[in-house]
């Protein structure tokens, strides 16, 4: 067989260049490094030329921004109230890179950084690590009552901790599988349809029906810009519902 | 067993999981066609509820098709 499938390569790391060394550990800058600047810079520079001009009836990038914004401020304050929006900031940038990362690895060719665990795990370590270090700020010990849910009879109660206690630590792990997952496994499945198309085509008369998986890598297509789109606002609504956690603890 | 025998079946029986995604997002968008078609007007403030539910749906059908796949590409 000439053609060969490996649709694990895509998500291969290269290094551009060597920063230094910490004892064994290389600290290199690869392309993930180069995706992550690009889209910081993307975004900002998007924000910039959106209040550049702060037009009362706003032009195309202000209201696109402008869009966003608002998109993001009613789920915020949806989900953890009027008190939530002091992390606004916080949710918007997350949506933002989120967003812009999985959109770039929609472009052929490109690396998508959000399908590395490392990197979504670490941004589910930090929203964590906010719920917990201001929980514990705002509210003392009293935000562990979050592990103790209200009207449950005594002898239930050991039992309700254990699950509460579970569910808390299992968050961040699914906060960043939830996205992981749906990158890898979308890049994977586009990859082998794309693998399919050109199997097909080496095999003489069965290249006939090589337009079927490309359709169906055409549908894929559209059906990953609209998970792409969708993971970066679930994971935004789920980082202010944790937070709500944070602000409001107790059942 | 042949471990590259055991490694194509795991990834079949992994895929499994995905039925239970199916079952999951056919009532997800049964019950919301069923309650837009009473109360048409109430539908499109729920549409963002819908999208999010079905985000996490179709999350957990990925998580077995990962498996799947790193069974069948990584492993």
């Amino acid at each position: 067989m000439a053609v060969q499938m490996d649709p694990i390569h895509q998500f291969e790391l290269k290094p551009i260049f060597t920063l230094g060394r910490i004892g064994n550990t290389e600290i290199v800058f690869t392309q993930a490094s180069l995706y992550m600047l690009a889209a910081v810079a993307l975004i900002t520079l998007l924000t910039y030329l959106a209040t550049r001009r702060n037009a009362l009836v706003p032009g195309r990038i202000q209201s696109l921004v402008e869009m966003s914004y608002e998109f993001i401020a009613s789920t915020v304050r949806s989900s953890a109230g009027e008190e939530g929006m002091r992390f606004f900031p916080f949710v918007f940038s997350l949506f933002m890179f989120i967003l812009i990362l999985n959109l770039f690895g929609m472009i052929p060719y490109a690396f998508t950084v959000t399908s590395h665990i490392i990197i979504t795990f670490a941004l589910a370590a930090l929203v964590i690590g906010t719920v917990i270090v201001y929980g514990f700020m705002k509210h003392g010990t009293h935000f562990l009552r979050l592990f103790v849910p209200s009207d449950v009879p005594a002898w239930l109660l050991p039992l309700m901790v254990a699950i509460e206690i579970i569910s808390f630590v299992s968050r961040p792990i699914s906060l960043s599988v939830r996205l992981f997952a749906n990158m890898l496994a979308g890049h994977i499945a586009l990859k082998i349809f794309a693998g399919f198309v050109a199997i097909l085509l080496s095999t003489g008369a069965w290249g006939i029906l090589a337009p079927l998986p490309l359709a169906l890598a055409v549908a894929l297509t559209a059906l990953e810009v609209l998970v792409a789109v969708l993971q970066a606002y679930v994971f935004a609504t789920l980082t202010s519902i944790y937070l709500n956690d944070a602000l409001h603890p107790g059942h | 067993m042949d471990p590259v025998a055991a490694k194509y079946i795991g990834a079949g029986l992994a895929c499994l999981g995905m039925a239970g995604a199916g079952i999951g997002l056919g009532h997800l968008f049964g019950q919301f066609l069923s309650g837009a078609l009473r109360n048409p007007s109430a539908a499109e403030g729920q549409r963002g509820t819908l999208l999010l539910g079905f985000a996490l749906t179709e999350a957990l059908g990925i998580f077995s098709l990962l498996i799947a796949l790193l069974l069948l590409f990584a492993v």
